[in-house]
């Protein structure tokens, strides 16, 4: 196999190794006729991701040296990332990459040619192994969503880098809402908060989902995707089915394609009021619609989460992803409009009455929250045994 | 006598004295050496040589010459003692390590002698802090014996082009392989680490060489955690020189050039880890 990468496709490439390194700690890079494939898997098998770079995308792409039988191989993450450790210097000094996997040396062989005539060569060793091949098709899911990776890119920016999980699912109104996951512990006075941001559909190029639904899964890959789809400017969609079935995020263009397979939770906190759900959706005005009759009690009970309310605010601004910390009425950020804006005469008037705050807040901080039901499903295998049929 | 410190003592009863209006002058380049807490430092009329070693492997030295100081006085014809670099270090950036723009701490420096702690007044708008710093035994320095007249190859480059190769360098590999050459691969830094192996090539034509001045192959290993810190050095330099001697020893020196645009050097000495036969490069 030889490929040959040129100008600012080396840092496209570079770009993903970073992604995928989010993911597992060793590479699987498969030269095929319909273009170059690096994968991954990670060690608990939750999470699979693979790019396929179309022989397009390289200034020469040769999959088998003629004569000989493709080659298959798996080298460690971390010596593969070291590669293109700093994108910023790939970008600033690399002006062709030459990959070629030699299977009599038993070396893949990467080699930069930089500035000024210096060139790296990386000789990297590897193992040969099976074709490593998640079973999914984004077909079969019965949601999808699709934005600007900016978009949703924006949106998770406000999440505290710590956060595992994040929940995605659509609110009310056709918002699509992402909110911090708290796992359910005795002790949250360290996760006493929840971020939650909310996208209006109009951001969206393809909503195709109801009210209600939503999905858990980790926050740490999926930004590894983000930040590649951000930086390659390109759409990412989302495929997913209920909690628990596993979550395909995809990227695409017409040198290249990337899917990123996450397990979700099958357990879903969604059932609170937060997101919609619709028992709770007859019992509480929509989010914009509320009032702030009950501002000083919940400011006082939480001022934390109000002031970081304040501050996601701020962070966002220029972003079309709303910050809708002000789930309840007290976390209104001040700078929002009155308490009867325009929104509202759009919202259903005939559902009467407010939730008392009290257990508005509880809902909000999950104490009370049972998931109602959690599907005890099989675990999902995402991915194939590589030691299975070649 | 810019200091508001109290002068109980002439400067003629000191060994030392010397004055800088900028104490980063001073601080960065020590910073440039600064891989082991202790240091020896040699004042002449020339200037301050500070003195770090490691491993018995590799020395490092950094230059300060008299005309960085705006004062410089010694007294004998030359003074020694052995500091602790760390503590020298802090007290230099007493003020803060970046000062805000447009305000410079000053330093007076005195040494009395032999037994006497090195005395640091450092001003900076209008606040004075004095530290005195217990000097120690001098210790012997090794002499690496690097004699102009054996160096064997010679290249002067960029440090541009070196800074990225060192900041990246795979430590998983135990050594360091320089390979310098009149033919190709003419300089080549190696590694032998875990994963694989690495090389990088620089042509000798190419815009980051100053000077290539090669007469024979070499091919020497050197033990990379010693080098390693030489990066220091590396990333504040403009231009590095690389030579190696008929034994093998490599001398690393690197141009400094600090804010005022004066210019200041700092050395690496390091000795070859093994013998490398020809076949096996």
């Amino acid at each position: 196999m030889k490929c040959l990468v040129t100008g600012g496709n080396v840092k496209v490439l570079g770009k993903a190794v970073h992604s995928l390194s989010r993911i597992g700690d060793e590479l699987y890079l498969e030269p095929l006729e319909d273009g170059l494939s690096l994968r991954t898997v990670n060690s608990s098998r939750s999470a699979y991701a693979c790019f396929l770079f179309a022989p397009l995308f390289f200034q020469q792409y040769q999959a088998t040296t003629s004569g000989q039988e493709a080659l298959r191989c798996k080298i460690l993450m971390k010596s593969f990332l070291a590669v293109f450790r700093s994108l910023a210097t790939v970008e600033k000094t690399v002006e062709k990459c030459c990959i070629s996997l030699n299977g009599r040396s038993s070396r893949l062989v990467v080699q930069l040619h930089c500035k000024y005539g210096v060139r790296k060569t990386h000789n990297l060793s590897f193992q040969d192994c099976e074709s490593l091949q998640a079973v999914f098709d984004p077909a079969l899911c019965p949601h999808v969503l699709r934005a600007p990776a900016r978009v949703l890119g924006e949106a998770v920016l406000p999440f505290p880098p710590a956060l595992a999980e994040v929940t995605l699912g659509i609110g009310c109104g056709r918002r699509v809402i992402l909110r911090s996951y708290q796992e359910e512990e005795a002790d949250s006075t360290v996760k006493a908060m929840v971020t939650e941001m909310s996208i209006g559909e109009e951001d969206f190029q393809q909503l195709q989902a109801q009210e209600g639904v939503a999905i858990t899964f980790c926050l740490k890959e999926f930004r590894g995707l983000l930040s590649f789809a951000e930086s390659a400017n390109l759409s990412l969609s989302v495929h997913f089915d209920a909690p628990g079935r596993p979550a395909i995020f995809a990227v695409k263009d017409s040198l290249l394609d990337g899917h990123f397979v996450l397990a979700t939770l099958s357990e879903s906190d969604l059932h609170s009021p937060a997101m919609c759900s619709p028992e709770l959706h007859r019992l509480a005005p929509p989010l914009q619609a509320h009032s702030t009759p009950h501002l000083d009690d919940f400011a006082s009970d939480d001022i934390d989460s109000y002031m970081i309310a304040m501050e996601t605010t701020a962070d966002s601004e220029g972003s079309r992803a709303v910050p809708s910390i002000p789930l309840s009425p007290g976390l209104r950020p001040p700078c929002s409009p009155g308490p009867f804006s325009e929104d509202h005469e759009a919202e259903p008037s005939t559902e009467p009455g407010t939730p008392p705050p009290k257990k508005f807040r509880s809902l909000f901080f999950g104490s009370i929250l049972a998931p109602v039901h959690s599907p005890p499903g099989p675990s999902p295998v995402l991915a194939e045994d590589s030691e299975g049929e070649g | 006598m810019p200091l508001l410190t109290p002068q109980t003592q002439e400067d003629g009863d000191y060994s030392l004295v010397a004055s800088l209006d900028n104490v980063r002058h001073l601080s960065t380049i020590l910073k440039a050496i600064h891989f082991r807490d202790h240091a020896t430092c040699f004042a002449t009329k020339n200037g301050i040589k500070v003195t770090v070693e490691n491993a018995k492997c590799v020395q490092a030295n950094a230059f300060i010459q008299a005309g960085i100081f705006q004062e410089f006085i010694v007294q004998e014809e030359s003074v020694t003692f052995r500091i602790n670099l760390t503590i020298l270090l802090d007290c230099l950036s007493i003020f803060g390590s970046s000062p805000m723009p447009g305000t410079l701490t000053a330093l007076r420096m005195c040494y009395q002698g032999y037994g006497y702690p090195l005395m640091l007044f450092l001003e900076e708008g209008g606040v004075v802090t004095v530290c005195k710093i217990n000097t120690q035994e001098p210790e012997e320095t090794l002499d690496f014996d690097f004699c102009s007249t054996n160096v064997i190859n010679k290249i002067i480059l960029q440090s541009e082009g070196l800074r990225e190769a060192f900041s990246e360098l795979d430590m998983t590999s135990e050594v360091l392989q320089i390979t310098m050459s009149p033919n190709k691969p003419y300089f080549r830094l190696s590694t032998f680490g875990n994963a694989g192996s690495s090389h990088l090539d620089y042509p000798k034509d190419s815009d980051l060489m100053e000077s290539f001045q090669c007469n024979q192959t070499q091919v020497n290993r050197y033990k990379i955690s010693l080098l390693k810190p030489s990066t220091k050095a590396l990333v504040l330099s403009c231009k590095v020189s690389i030579r190696t001697d008929n034994r093998g020893f490599l001398s690393l020196q690197y141009m400094i050039r600090n804010e005022d645009g004066q210019i200041c050097f700092v050395e690496y000495y390091c000795c070859p880890d093994e013998e490398v036969s020809e076949s096996e490069s």
